[in-house]
């Protein structure tokens, strides 16, 4: 980005060097529903940050919207201080082209709730693919680094299977060392554990525990599990109705939230 | 009347091989068109989704035979240059199944699940990489079989090409049955013939369907003798994935 681009109105300019991911003013409807109205936040680098709130109020959309699988129908989000759909040309904010938008969307990783493995492809080529393909990593160096990943997450043994043969919490946790193979400096997960059997979870949940505690990547987090949540957040946020009603610790929020709707959906989830 | 001697049996024999070359050309030809025609009708530009439907439409509607005459008798008068019968067969061919062929890439590419490209999107591929590494691997399983119908279509649609004055079986036959006098003993030969190559067609089609399918971890690939590959032996279909969960 141009260090002498004039600002425009839409811009904001006043970017604290620790702000890896902010949201200006994002809008962002699906015909007559406006899922998000005007939503401003932003997360710190590396921050484990939870997104809480009841089913519909918008927390997959933020997360969708970071990964540009949608766009915002107004507003700019920006990540490491680049806009993520946007591009200035001439001093100008326009939507960007799709080459900007793939360099900036590099530091995003996400692992999704269905896990989305590629049934095409073995469990170690599924997390050396992006590597060599779009980072330019060599074939070795990909190798290497997804058998220790694969290790991380209990599956040493899995690089030569394929994604059907194996159990829900497996797949998912290959989706977590594909999506850590990219070495994004954050890493989305949504509901990444609503899809698996009761006795599959933990093993799901201690897998991200331990990535949480051992490495410094910023996390933006949509769960039901609220001791999970409990024990890895910096930050937890309530929305409502595309709005954040109310942030703070998870200690604040768990234990004396301000807002009577957050104590109403705690009890209901907890 | 007389009996099919050694000579007409060359003459029926040089038939099939001509038969032969013309699908395996005219398929050749299908495979490239369909696939760039069913690619184009996914595209995210307007304009390249309405030129490849408007082919689709144009030339499902019309039959290969007509197509074969334009191609061979008018286009000449047109254009001033003649193409030998069997290339304006294969292109007559070619161009007709492509369309149909098209249906079946472009039904496939949709059938892989949104959230393939989304996962494809996550990990910054870019689109034509997602469509290669993701999505055909997926979706051409899929094509196989309707492939393999198409296939059989085409091989019977080269018996058009005799109105262009092409020697496959077909025409042969007439020439032998004129010189014979007796119509059943030579039309049953060639029934068998067509038979025989459909078959084979159905037979090789088997094995692509199953080493695509085990390509994507559908089913264990199937090792043994030239009779397995050609899937000659009655195969026990397996179910699904082998593997264990834990
Ligand atoms: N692709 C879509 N098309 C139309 N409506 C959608 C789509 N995705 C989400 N929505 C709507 O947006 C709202 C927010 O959805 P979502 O972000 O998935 O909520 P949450 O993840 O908090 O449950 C819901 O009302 C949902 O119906
Ligand atoms: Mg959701």
């Amino acid at each position: 980005m141009s260090a002498d681009s004039t600002p425009t109105d839409n811009i904001n300019p006043a970017v604290d060097g620790s702000e890896l991911i902010r949201f200006d003013k994002v809008t962002k409807r699906f015909g007559s529903n406006v899922v998000l109205d005007n939503l401003d936040f932003s997360v710190n680098s590396g921050k484990h940050v939870t997104l809480i709130g009841p089913s519909g109020s918008g927390k997959t959309t933020i997360l969708r919207l970071l990964m540009t699988l949608l766009s915002p129908d107004e507003g700019t989000i920006k990540v490491g201080g680049e806009y993520l759909t946007h591009e200035e040309r001439g001093g100008k904010l326009v939507p960007a082209g799709e080459k900007h938008t793939r360099e900036v969307r590099k530091n995003i990783g996400m692992v999704f709730q269905q896990f989305n493995l590629f049934p095409n492809m073995k469990v170690l080529r599924n997390i050396t693919e992006a590597p060599v393909h779009v980072l330019g990593l060599s074939k070795d160096e990909a190798d290497e680094r997804a058998r220790e990943l694969l290790d991380q997450v209990g599956l040493g043994d899995k690089a030569d299977a394929y994604p059907s043969q194996l159990s829900g919490g497996q797949q998912q946790r290959v989706a977590i060392a594909r999506a850590l193979a990219m070495r994004p400096q954050v890493l989305l997960l949504d509901e990444v554990t609503s899809a698996l059997d009761p006795e599959l979870v933990a093993g799901v949940l201690d897998v991200l525990r331990d990535i949480a505690h051992s490495t410094d990547i910023t996390m933006l987090c949509v769960t039901h599990e609220m001791n999970f949540a409990r024990d890895i957040s910096d930050q937890v946020l309530m929305f409502d109705s595309g709005r954040v009603i109310e942030s703070g610790s998870a200690e604040k929020i768990f234990g004396d939230p301000d807002h009577e709707r957050t104590r109403e959906f705690l009890s209901a989830v907890l | 009347m007389n009996e099919i001697t050694a000579g007409l049996w060359g003459l029926l024999f040089d038939g099939l091989w001509i038969t032969v070359q013309l699908t395996v050309y005219s398929a050749a030809l299908a495979a490239v068109v369909a696939f760039v025609i069913g690619l184009a009708r996914t595209h995210r530009l307007w304009i390249v989704r309405f030129l490849s439907g408007a082919y689709f439409e144009i030339f499902r509607g019309t039959s290969a035979l007509i197509l074969m005459f334009w191609i061979f008798f008018v286009v000449p008068l047109l254009f001033g240059w003649q193409l030998v019968p069997m290339w304006a067969a294969v292109l007559a061919l070619g161009l007709t199944y492509g369309a149909y062929g098209s249906e079946v890439v472009r039904g496939s590419v949709a059938a892989v699940a949104p959230a393939q490209r989304e996962a494809g999107i996550a990990l910054s591929f870019t689109s034509a990489q997602q469509l290669r590494k993701i999505i055909l691997p997926q979706a051409w399983p899929e094509m196989v079989p309707p492939f393999n119908n198409l296939l059989i279509e085409l091989l019977k649609g080269t018996a058009l090409v005799s109105v262009v004055g092409v020697g496959d079986i077909t025409r042969e036959a007439n020439l032998v049955r004129n010189a014979t006098g007796d119509s059943a003993p030579v039309f049953t030969v060639i029934l068998v013939m067509y038979f025989v190559l459909a078959f084979v067609i159905t037979r090789g089609m088997r094995v692509v369907e199953r080493q695509a399918k085990a390509s994507i971890g559908q089913a264990p690939p199937k090792s043994g003798g030239i009779t397995a590959k050609l899937g000659l032996r009655q195969q026990v279909e397996t179910s699904q994935s082998a593997g264990g969960s834990s």
